[in-house]
């Protein structure tokens, strides 16, 4: 028999592969042949299903039956509940945080409710190292019809008509860009990938080179068509190594097909892919920077105009696109630019991966289209903030981002609005803060980032943002001055205005939007010295309610330093200079006796 | 083998299609026909397994589109296993009682197909009168 009845597909994203899916595989298919199913029921290993904090992940077609947290122990039982006796297996079922309702079916949960996958369509539905299945669900077919059907100009035509801009975080028009870089005359032209992806909590681009490799692949391909290059380079930071295993696979297996390679589909069209690895800079992420790590130099920006389409890799004209643009890409030759172009706000089109992490219930990744809220992202998909704690902040646009408060949460997101509230869109890191984050203490966290992903190459950057990292750190030490503020108005404004490229650009925002939405915060550790969230451990101090404390002796036996001190049933106190802020007491403490800054 | 046409591309699509089409895409629309199989001890033990699997294997050879076959739990009719229901949209469930692989090929071709309920296997016609 070749058609299996049941697919069980198991994520093998990095997430769920460290919390060992790739074991789980093999586990189904041993207990699978143990009760002799295995020819029935197909294990086959998928991409990011996105729902990350409740990984391992385990969906079961065609039942449609979606399985969380799944470990080796649960694997025995699905198999013989699930498989063999058709009985859901109620306790792995996702459960509403707020409801406690189990659910079986994933569109039945506000986690994927309001998402809309474009560039991860595949994402949990194909086995990612397998050309057949891509080719099964439509892969190929737009390169396929781009170099058999339409003229170089028509493709570049579709993609600017669909309004398509960069998910790198800039936002420059995708079918411009491809547009500049075809009107240079040139013996040879590049096409490259933008796959560094250096934001501290983004991780949609490895997500969908892991599940997806396919998606990119093709559309650099029908980049490389557009703009007149056969040859295109995939930049990839080495810490990524499952996605650059996948990618090495996908690459083999369209030479193989001939998808890649001389006379794609039988026309004049050739085109090759290459992978170089990168070191995991973050200014590579700088397409100028990245070019330069490519060509074997340092990873130094340098300034543009010349731009990449003029003159890029080995001084030809160069497209440099990130991954999440390409993904795109694909589906906007097969279903055409009116389709995407309806998706979306007016000059933002489309849909946005976003990262979401921090305080939030449904940690993951999440696809929605242009002009959704951040209200509905973080609570009606991210299930909203853990323990049901008060809403502070979000931070978009990571490094090069800011703050958005609870004031702009019903703003609908496009890279226009996040701009006008002091944010960006940057590469879709979205970091939920509650009441216990201290906004100083996150700006200091982005700033001790970029300047030591500095380069060094221009002096604004190297040096400037080096000194607001320790004005800030002096500030959550407790020895911040008033006039520290406006050094770092200064700073913040002249290291916008003067360094190189966009990292040093950027590098204030975190700083300029936390002293704009929470200058009480600053002013608290500089005329208090006090933390007002108590995260700042310098500032931090623990103290005894008398009123509540029974004597119990249970702070004081957790103490690591040994400074609370109280005979048993008598009130305990702590000794504030000797007090590390370690907030072990406050854990312990059953009577919520202790007072946390 | 290189893909020399587009022609070529779709051909193995249509090839591939068949392997993977049982998973839900998140674009399936309502129109989908639902083929459940009772599952429990008492089907297996009257041959459920059996009649599951050559639902699969005559959906595929027949080429029949918008279809799923999920296995179910215990209906109720354990006298009367293997106990297929099918849902077509738009139309009260029926279930079939005592199918045997058999039957299957008329379930598809009469029901499925034609839209001919099979009058001497139902054991229930509507969810509001059993037989």
């Amino acid at each position: 028999m070749t058609t299996q009845r049941t697919h069980i597909m198991v994520c093998g994203g990095t997430g769920c592969v460290s919390a060992e899916s790739l074991q789980i595989v093999e586990l189904f298919k041993e207990k699978l042949s143990g009760v002799g199913y295995a020819d029935e029921v197909a294990v086959i290993k998928t991409g990011c299903f996105g729902f990350c904090g409740q990984g391992p992940i385990v969906k079961i077609h065609p039942d449609n039956v979606f399985y969380v947290k799944v470990t080796l122990d649960d694997v025995e039982e699905i198999v013989n509940e699930h498989i063999i006796k058709g009985r859901t297996v109620g306790r792995l079922l996702y459960k509403e945080p707020e409801t406690q309702k189990p659910l079986p079916k994933h569109d039945e949960m506000s986690f994927y409710k309001k998402q809309y996958r474009i560039a991860l369509r595949n994402c949990g539905l194909i086995n990612p190292e397998d050309i057949n299945e891509y080719i099964a669900f439509g892969g190929y077919e737009a390169l396929g019809k781009a170099v058999t059907e339409y003229t170089p100009e028509r493709v570049i035509d579709i993609v600017k008509a669909s309004g398509l801009r960069g998910r790198g975080g800039g936002g420059f028009p995708t079918g411009l860009k491809w547009e500049l870089t075809r009107k240079p005359v040139a013996d040879q032209k590049y096409v490259i990938c933008n796959a560094d992806e250096g934001d501290p909590g983004a991780f949609m681009d490895r997500s969908i080179l892991e599940g997806d490799p396919h998606s990119v692949l093709e559309a650099m391909a029908i980049a490389g068509y557009a703009i007149g290059a056969s040859e295109g380079i995939i930049y990839i930071r080495a810490e990524y190594p499952l996605a650059i295993k996948r990618l090495e696979t996908a690459i083999g297996q369209a030479k193989e097909y001939g998808l890649l390679g001389k006379q794609i589909f039988g026309s004049s069209f050739n085109f090759d892919i290459s992978i170089k690895l990168g070191a995991g800079a973050f200014v590579c992420g700088e397409e100028t920077a990245l070019i330069h790590s490519v060509e074997g130099n340092r990873g130094e920006p340098t300034k543009k105009p010349p731009y990449p389409s003029i003159e890029g890799y080995n001084g030809k004209p160069t497209n440099v696109n990130n991954v999440e643009t390409f993904a795109n890409v694909p589906p906007i030759l097969i279903k055409g630019a009116e389709w995407f172009s309806s998706i979306g706000t007016e000059k933002s089109k489309g849909t946005k991966v976003f990262a979401l992490a921090g305080k939030v219930n449904n940690v993951g990744l999440v696809e929605v289209p242009m002009g959704t809220t951040l209200r509905e992202i973080i609570y009606d998909i991210g299930g909203g903030i853990i323990g049901g704690r008060a809403f502070k902040a979000v931070q978009t646009g990571g490094p090069s981002g800011g703050v958005i408060t609870v004031a702009d949460l019903d703003t609908p997101i496009d890279y226009e609005s996040l701009k006008s509230i002091g944010s960006m869109m940057g590469s879709g890191g979205m970091i939920v803060m509650d009441e216990d984050d201290c906004m100083v203490n996150i700006a200091k966290f982005y700033l001790e980032f970029t300047q030591d992903e500095s380069c060094g190459k221009c002096t604004p950057c190297r040096l400037g943002t080096k000194r607001m990292y320790e004005i800030l750190d002096r500030i959550t030490q407790g020895e911040g001055t008033m006039a520290d503020i406006d050094k770092l108005r200064t700073l913040g404004k002249s290291i916008k205005d003067s360094a190189l490229c966009g990292l040093g650009q950027t590098a204030p925002n975190p700083v300029l939007s936390t002293l704009e939405y929470f200058y009480d915060e600053y002013l608290a550790h500089i005329k208090e010295k006090r933390c007002p969230a108590g995260s700042c451990k310098a500032l931090a101090k623990y103290k005894v309610i008398e009123e509540k404390c029974i004597g119990c002796t249970a702070c004081a036996r957790v103490c690591p330093v040994n400074c609370i001190s109280g005979a048993p049933k008598q009130k305990h106190v702590i000794d504030e200079a000797a007090c590390i802020a370690c907030g072990a007491c406050f854990t312990a403490c059953k009577f919520q006796a202790i007072l946390r800054p | 083998m290189p893909v020399k046409s587009l022609d070529e591309l779709r051909k193995i699509r249509e090839d591939q299609i068949k392997k993977v089409k049982l998973r839900e895409t998140g674009e399936s629309d309502d129109q989908t026909i639902e083929i459940l199989v009772g599952m429990a001890t008492c089907g297996i033990a009257a041959g459920s397994r059996e009649v599951l699997n050559e639902l699969i294997t005559q959906i595929s050879t027949k080429g029949i589109e918008h279809i799923k076959v999920v296995q179910v739990g215990c209906m109720g009719y354990c006298h009367s296993e293997p106990t297929v229901q099918v849902n077509m949209p738009g139309h009260e469930p029926t279930i079939y009682g005592n199918v045997d692989r058999n039957f299957v090929g008329e379930i598809l071709d009469k029901h499925i197909q034609n839209g001919e309920i099979l009058d001497d296997h139902v054991l229930i016609k509507t969810y509001h009168s059993a037989l």
